[in-house]
Formats: C-alpha cells, structure tokens, sequence
C-alpha cells in the first residue's frame, strides 16, 4: 500500500516530476512503491486469502461481452457471495478479475486511474492495444507475489474504435499478453465455461445472444467448479455482465440480467446440462 | 570591484507584478460562467490541440490564461495530485479547495523565490450539488486566491468582459443562456471592435450536474454553433 504521507504530497513535487503520462509511474516516484510492497520468499507461510473464480468474455457482432460469477472463495469457504469482479475500465473497455482478489481489485483501480490519468493529461485516450499493454506490464510488478500464490488473473478487453470491432485479451502472471479471437475464460471455473462457450459460441452473434452464451457459460461453471457461484435466485445475486461497443461501456441493468438467468434457470429444469448441441459431423459420416 | 545597486523589495515586487500582469492582458480571454446545472467554461481558442480549459477530476475543472508552458504544467500537478489523492484516499476526497490551496502555494512561492514570475491566471471551479455549492476559485501570479460567485473573466480585456457581464448574468439560467451570454461578452467587449465568434474560434466546456461520476464534458464545434444559431 502506498504510504499514509502520499495524499500529502505538495503540488511542488507533481510539478517538478519529469512529464509522463503515466500515473503508476508518478505514484512509483511519490511513494517509491507500487502498490503492495511486502519482502517475500520461498518460506514465507501461505496465508488464507480471498479468491475470485470464473470471468467469461466473448466478441459479438459491434462489440465484445464480459461476465463473471459473484462468489469469493477462502479455502473451503464461501467468503462473499456477491463480490463484482468485472469492472469498466474506462469509457470503452472492461477488465474481469481472477484469482487473489485483494490484489486483483487493487490492480484494476490502479489500472483505472492510470487509464483516466493519462486521458486527462494528454487529452486523449490510450489505443486498446496501448491499455492491454499497460495492464501487462502492471502484472509484471506482481511476479513475485504469484509465485508465491498470490496470482491475479486478469481478461481485459474492449471496443476497439479504431479497428471498430470488438477485441479480447487474456494474460498470465508474468505480464504475458495475448489477444483471444471469439472466447476466453479465466479462474478456477474456466476449463468448464470455455467448454461450455465451445459449442455456444457463434461468430457475428448478436449482443443478446453473446449475454445469453456468457450466461449460460457461467452456469455450466458453477455446475462443475465449487468455487464458482451460480445465480443465487432466493438472495436475488446475479452474474455481472458487461458489454463493450461502439457507443461504451454499458454494465447491464441487475433487473435485465435477472430477466435472462430466471428464463436460463426454467430450460435447466427441463435440461440440467443445458443447450443440447447436434453432433452433425458423425450424422453426415 | 563594482556594488550591485540596492533595490528596494517593494520596487522588487511591483516589477515583477507589471510583467505578470503585462504577460497575462496579451493574451485572449476566458469565461467561466455558472448555471442553474453546471458551470460552463469558454475560452476564446483556435487551437484544438492546446488547451485553455480541462478537466481536473470528477467534479473539478480548471482554466488559464497566460503562457502556455506555465499553466501547462501547472493543469498536468494538478491533475497528479487530484489523481493521487483520490487514489491513495477515495474519489470524493478531492477537493477543489485544496487543489486551489496548493496552486496558492506553489504561485505564491515562485512569484517570491524566482527571477521570473508565472505570467498565469487560473480558475479552479469545483461543482457542488447545486448552484450554491458551486465553488469557483481565481488563482493569479502571485499566489493570491479570490473565492467568486456567478461568473469570472481572465485576461485580455477582462474587466470590460465582467462589467458586461456584471449586467447579463442571473442565478438559474440556463447551459443555452449561458453560452450565448459568454459568446456575447467575448464578442463585443474583447476587443475595441464587434466580432463575430462561431464554434472554430471557441473552446468551451461544462462540468454538467446531471452527469454521474466525470461531470466534466468538451462541447464539439457542431455542438456550439448548434446553440450560437439558436
């Protein structure tokens, strides 16, 4: 955490710090940390901390749809049932949160205002390849932190206006980053939404049906991951979803989203694992 | 081996207040006007690219008169420091008295300590949850902060544009009234003669109440000749 004198850092030091867009950078220079600063090593006790679990995103026709479960896990146990852990990033894109979630959150606010710190300094936005980029390198400075299991998994993506299509980023705890075509999942139920989204997902689908695959995919990962919450329809907690287009951000409505996860809940009433998808290969063999 | 001539610090002071002053009257003015939802800023701008008027933080704008170099970098500390604080404490922790607090400092010290002072005028206008919580500040060169109500002018001819204004301006009116208003003071007392002013010439921003989170928004040249035609 940076140092409790930092909020009383004079103007004489803002003003005399070399020019640079970069917020992180400047908060590096004030408080000569970034973010957590705790001396780890190879012995030091693993302690119980909270986990987020599964995030989904996927490209739709004009945009790109990002969702994630509301269940934070301590171990065995359930520690929040409603913790969000996708978030706008700024006016056009959106971040979703795995793994520790204490540094995860702390990451995307300092992520969010590196985005804002910069629009407002050099008057426009960072390109999304100049974000997704950012984001990386910001995950570097946590290395040594998941390697002590301390890992955050972040999915970045967003509307991309100048290539005016929607685009997906998934990265690892060294600060790799690589961008996904169609559909990626990270977190613990990730394996079950990516097999889920496998067959759900189609190119060029409308941004309904995206929300409606996101959806679906989450539930397939609470069905199989224990650490990853399904909609809780008694205590009314619903996934969050988030969609990227042309025009921003849009966070759904809680109301639109439980409209579509009490219908979903109906079908696996009468199918439990969901969409039944045709195996049109071996019927043509 | 020559004595330096003494010179009194008064004499000192009053020098280096003319070269402000001087410096900062060169230059084209800016308006900052409030309204019954918002404070509007107007600067009269050719320059897309090289701003008089930006925004500091969610609710806080800020607008220089002057040379560029030196607002500029006093716009950039500001923007450090609002985003730092909102950081390292929470969003609605940033103040616009203390930004204008700091920038009274900073002005005060360079204007004493250097050879050269900063030839600026600034605003830093922070908006509250209505007209009467709006708060608008008047930094000059030396350091000296002025707490204004209902509508400043800075540079060029700004007293002749606040006189005008002084006329005009009512509690409550309106985005549109005001606009005209500040496009009808810049046009007709900027200068010894009338001009015509469109959206090309203009910068102008509001930090707009209903807005959540960043209040603060550029209107597009479109957008000012839209409101300029009626």
């Amino acid at each position: 955490m940076i140092p409790s004198s930092s909020g009383g850092v004079d103007l004489n030091i803002a003003l005399s710090a070399p020019r640079h867009a970069s917020f992180s950078d400047f908060l590096l220079r004030v408080s000569g940390s970034m973010g957590v600063d705790v001396p780890l090593n190879s012995h030091t006790p693993m302690v119980d901390v909270l986990h987020g679990t599964t995030i989904v995103g996927l490209q739709c026709a004009g945009g790109m749809v990002m969702a994630g479960d509301r269940r934070a896990t301590m171990g065995n146990f359930i520690a929040q049932r409603d913790i969000e852990k996708v978030f706008a990033a700024d006016s056009h894109s959106v971040v979703g949160i795995a793994g520790t979630a204490g540094l995860a959150v702390e990451l995307v606010r300092l992520f969010q205002v590196e985005l804002e710190h910069y629009e407002k300094i050099e008057g426009v936005s960072l390109s999304l390849d100049g974000k997704a980029n950012r984001l990386a390198t910001m995950l570097r400075g946590n290395l040594g932190m998941a390697m002590q299991g301390l890992a955050v998994v972040p999915l970045f993506g967003g509307y991309d206006l100048a290539k005016e299509k929607g685009r997906l980023f998934s990265y690892d705890v060294t600060g790799g980053r690589y961008e996904e075509h169609d559909f990626y999942a990270v977190g613990s139920g990730s394996t079950f939404a990516r097999g889920s989204l496998k067959k759900l997902f189609a190119r060029g689908a409308s941004e309904t049906d995206a929300v409606q695959a996101a959806l679906e995919s989450l539930y397939d990962a609470a069905d199989d991951d224990s650490a990853t919450g399904g909609p809780d329809l008694n205590r009314r907690i619903f996934p969050v979803v988030a969609v990227a287009s042309a025009d921003g951000v849009r966070i759904l409505d809680e109301s639109e989203v439980e409209d579509q996860v009490r219908r979903l809940v109906e079908r696996r009433h009468v199918r439990p694992d969901g969409p039944f998808a045709p195996n049109d290969g071996g019927a043509t063999s | 081996m020559s004595m330096p001539f003494y010179v009194s610090p008064e004499q000192v002071m009053k020098d280096k207040a003319d070269f402000a002053r001087k410096g900062i009257a060169r230059g084209r003015s800016v308006v900052v006007i409030q309204y019954g939802s918002g404070i509007l800023f107007v600067a009269e701008n050719p320059s897309r690219a090289l701003h008089k008027i930006s925004e500091i933080y969610d609710r806080i704008g800020f607008a220089a008169v002057g040379k560029y170099n030196e607002f500029e970098n006093l716009r950039v500390a500001g923007v450090r420091l609002a985003d730092l604080r909102g950081y390292a404490y929470d969003r609605t922790d940033v103040t616009g008295r203390s930004l204008a607090n700091a920038y009274a400092q900073t002005l005060g010290t360079i204007f004493t300590e250097t050879a050269k002072p900063y030839e600026v005028e600034i605003v830093v206008a922070e908006l509250g949850v209505d007209e009467a919580t709006d708060q608008i500040y008047r930094l000059t060169f030396d350091g000296s902060v002025a707490d204004e109500h209902g509508y400043v002018a800075m540079g060029g001819s700004a007293e002749a544009i606040e006189g005008a204004l002084s006329e005009v301006w009512k509690s409550g009116q309106s985005e549109f009234e005001s606009l005209t208003q500040a496009v009808h003071v810049l046009s007709h007392h900027a200068l010894d003669e009338v001009r015509t002013l469109s959206g090309r010439d203009l910068e102008v921003a509001v930090l707009d109440r209903n807005r959540s989170r960043r209040t603060f928004r550029r209107l597009e040249t479109a957008e000012i000749d839209r409101v300029l035609a009626g």
